[in-house]
């Protein structure tokens, strides 16, 4: 059970600037680069922005977990990843679709439960897959994806491919037994797998202090030997060089590794939670100063990257893309009945 | 008089050993908790202790005997003051036994009270799919060698659990694979159902061929998740593009006084899901034709094994292409008069049934169903329809049970067909007791399943 609120003790850690493990250095991204970042990230937000209007209009049903605020996290990792590497995360995996190149129709598709969607209709906003991207899901319960992924890299090192998995959590995931038995098999047979640990400091409407007898995250792979490292998680660059560094660790076939990426949701845990457990201006707060894509822009004026009307031009690209998902979303038909009844088995 | 030292059971299932050493010879001087002889059974070697005091008079079953009675007479002590002439004095019995076995209770008359028995049907032979060679072996064997062929064949295929591979397997299922197969493929896992399932599901996303023990299915409770979330829906839920080829494995089913925790059958549990396959095999053709089924299917498999059974040896064909087809039940023995359908070890209690029902002129038709799911409903409504009456054995609990879903199918496709109520025979509704009378109260019978037969055909 939560701890309640009463009992917590007046205890509220000073904000520390996030704790790193010597990163590497990592060569300074390019223009090219930075501009990659913003159009993944912008691509991210607005698609989000559009479910929750879909989601408003009554076109996407049930749960609807929105990734804005945490896109620095999976730009940033995606930017290392190789084709053959793998990925697979929680319920909150539109992002991470998104990052991994799946077609943003297909996605929306699927949120509004139409034939089009990447999985027929017949898997949901929670539950889409992607062999060609090696996108292994969307998953519904809390934790499973952790030893899933563990599995995925087991497969990596199997195979001899030279894969590493990209197993993305969050912070009420971390307390989940399975998490500890995956880490145990990990390290105890050289896993290539990196654990994206996202705390967005809630779980559901419990805040991380309520919920964790101890918050480093990052020190949670310590009783097995696994090295962890802090990031912060809303600077997409921050995020690119620790994944780097984590990656050279991992395929050099020294095991798995931690990443907790400290960021932050702006929106309810999903559509229906009005987050009342926290202030309004806890989170004006973060996005006036730590929003990534703003913190982004100015940095790519500031190096002379791109100007304003470059920018300019890559929103409205994006927006393109999104009401073109939207568009597809709304008019693709919904599945045919029969289809109730395939995919149970493959035919044998 | 001497005192009988008794060949002494390692294990409640344990009905026979091998007496592998006399670590005393006769004439020696024997005190209790000296080690008198080595045992040994296809699971493990064991030390006898004495425990009386004595000298060793005589050994009645040399060093080297195999197959030596649980419960026979290996040696004889005498006493103090006893001389080698009482030895004449004793008469061994070949086997005495342990104790007589709790009186049933039931409220069904025991004996008959019918008129003459009508002549038998003659029982046919049945499904000539296989004429080869035989093997005599255990369905533990017959277990390993299906993994081992399917793995020789398949090098996606692997096999991870707790103990099956340094230890050979806490049943001694996995004998021998650690030696042919390495331990990248023959995986000792941590303590950690949940965890290693999870991953086993996931390298099964990513095509690997992965087979799950559990050391016992009581454990897969822990893990049930992965079975029935990841595994069994994914195929679904991806519209068709990732399924998973995975065998779950393991011992399900009543086993013997462990107690409630360790004693349930789970067919029930994983035969409501859609996504998975479910399998039970009875005799050793069935271990191993099923299991190399599994492992071949493209999809998730729960095969529920009885360590009950694991040292009963069978006929089995001795062949690599020996693979029983998935959704197809046996007819073990033609009958005319009443249908029994049993799957596991129950198939050999119906089989026991239906003798005794010949002997009163009841002709039992008794269906191994083999899968669970999905069910082969054309068998039993094949068999209804000759006989119009039905009996469901298992050993599960009743509330939706297996021989819920046949009663449901036997009324919806052969109502007609019926003269009689369906009728369910199956373990009591009572987490398992471990009391040794107890036990053998909660779980089914042949006498149970013959009483029932007979209600059915209103003798
Ligand atoms: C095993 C299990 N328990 C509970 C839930 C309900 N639930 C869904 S998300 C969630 C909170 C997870 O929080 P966190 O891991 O921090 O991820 P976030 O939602 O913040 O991305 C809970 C309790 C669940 N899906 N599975
Ligand atoms: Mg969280």
């Amino acid at each position: 059970m939560a701890k309640s609120a009463k009992n917590t003790p007046a205890k509220k850690p000073a904000p520390k600037a996030p704790r790193r493990r010597p990163t590497k250095a990592q060569p300074a991204p390019s223009a090219e680069e930075l501009l990659g970042f913003y159009r993944e990230m912008l691509l991210i937000r607005r698609f989000e922005e559009k479910s929750g209007q879909l989601y408003g209009m009554g076109l996407i049903g049930g749960f609807c977990h929105l990734y804005i605020g945490q896109e620095a996290v999976v730009t940033g990792v995606h930017a290392n990843a190789q084709p053959q590497d793998s990925v697979i995360t929680s319920y909150r995996d539109h992002g991470h679709m998104l990052a991994c190149g799946m077609d943003p129709n297909g996605v929306m598709a699927e949120l509004t439960g139409r034939a089009g969607g990447l999985s027929k209709g017949k898997g949901g906003s929670m539950h889409m897959f992607s062999t060609e991207k090696n996108f292994y899901g969307g998953h519904g319960i809390v934790g499973a994806q952790v030893p899933l992924g563990t599995g995925l890299a087991f497969a990596h090192k199997y195979n001899e491919d030279n894969g590493v998995c990209y197993a993305y959590f969050g912070d009420g995931s971390v307390n989940q037994g399975q998490v500890y038995e995956s880490f145990n098999m990990a390290q105890l047979w050289s896993l290539p797998v990196i654990y994206i640990i996202e705390n967005n400091k809630y779980g559901m409407g419990t805040s991380i202090d309520r919920a964790s007898s101890t918050t480093e995250l990052y020190q949670r792979g310590s009783a097995h030997g696994i090295p962890g490292e802090q990031v912060d998680g809303m600077d997409v660059i921050a995020v690119r060089d620790a994944t780097a560094s984590a990656l050279e660790h991992v395929r050099g076939g020294k095991g798995p590794y931690i990443l907790e990426m400290l960021t932050y949701r702006y929106r309810g845990h999903s559509m229906s939670d009005p987050a009342k457990y926290r202030s309004k201006d806890e989170v004006s707060k973060v996005r006036s100063e730590q929003d990534p894509i703003d913190n982004l822009r100015q940095l790519i004026i500031k190096t002379k990257a791109a100007d304003e009307a470059q920018l300019k031009e890559i929103d409205g690209e994006i927006k393109a893309i999104v009401t073109e998902a939207a568009d597809f979303a709304k008019s693709s038909p919904e599945p045919d009945p029969a289809e109730l009844y395939t995919d149970i088995l493959v035919e044998a | 008089m001497p005192i009988q030292v008794l060949m002494p059971a390692l294990s409640p299932t344990m009905t026979e050993g091998n007496l592998a050493k006399w670590s005393v010879a006769e004439g020696d001087t024997v005190a209790a908790g000296d080690v008198i002889c080595e045992i040994e059974t296809d699971k493990a070697t064991m030390e006898v202790e004495a425990v009386d005091e004595g000298v060793l008079g005589k050994i009645l079953v040399p060093a080297g005997t195999e197959a030596v009675a649980v419960n026979s007479v290996i040696a004889l002590i005498l006493e103090e003051g006893e001389d080698k002439g009482a030895l004449d004095l004793v008469e061994i019995e070949a086997q005495t036994p342990k104790s007589e076995p709790a009186p049933i209770a039931s409220d069904m008359p025991a004996e008959a009270e019918h008129a003459a028995p009508a002549p038998a049907a003659a029982p046919e032979i049945l499904e000539p799919e296989y004429d080869g060679p035989m093997i005599n072996q255990t369905v533990r064997e017959s277990l390993r060698d299906a993994m081992a062929e399917e793995m020789r064949r398949d090098e996606k295929v692997f096999l991870m659990g707790e103990e099956v591979a340094q230890y050979q397997g806490a049943y001694k299922v996995s004998q021998g694979l650690l030696e042919e197969f390495g331990d990248k493929r023959i995986i000792d896992t941590p303590i950690t159902e949940y965890g290693f399932t999870g991953l086993a599901s996931g390298a099964a996303f990513a095509g690997l061929k992965p087979i799950v023990e559990f050391m016992t299915f009581n454990f897969s409770m822990q893990a049930i998740d992965h079975i029935v979330n990841s595994s069994a829906k994914t195929l679904y839920m991806s519209g068709g593009q990732m399924g998973s080829s995975i065998v779950f494995r393991g011992a399900n089913g009543a086993a013997s006084r462990v107690g409630a925790q360790h004693s349930q059958c789970f067919a029930a549990w994983y035969g409501q899901v859609p996504g998975l396959k479910v399998l039970s095999p009875w005799s050793g053709a069935d271990a191993k034709g099923l299991l190399k089924a599994a492992i071949r299917d493209p999809n998730p498999v729960v095969f529920l094994e009885n360590e009950l059974m694991y040292g009963v040896s069978f006929d089995v064909p001795e062949s690599d292409d020996f693979v029983i087809p998935i959704g197809k039940a046996k007819v073990e023995r033609a009958g005319a008069d009443v249908t029994i359908t049993a799957f596991s070890r129950m198939v050999g209690f119906a089989l026991e049934a239906a003798e005794k029902l010949a002997e009163e002129g009841i002709s039992a038709e008794v269906i191994n169903l083999r899968t669970i799911r999905p069910l082969d409903r054309a068998t039993i409504i094949n068999s209804v329809q000759k006989t119009n009456r039905i009996v469901s054995v298992e050993e599960g609990w009743p509330q939706s049970g297996i021989g819920s879903e046949i009663s449901a199918v036997v009324m919806e496709q052969a109502f007609d067909y019926l003269d009689a109520p369906v009728t369910r025979v199956t373990g009591e509704d009572v987490p398992m007791p471990y009391a040794a009378n107890l036990e053998s109260l909660a779980l089914p019978t042949p006498e149970k399943i013959a009483a029932a037969a007979k209600a059915v055909c209103y003798a």
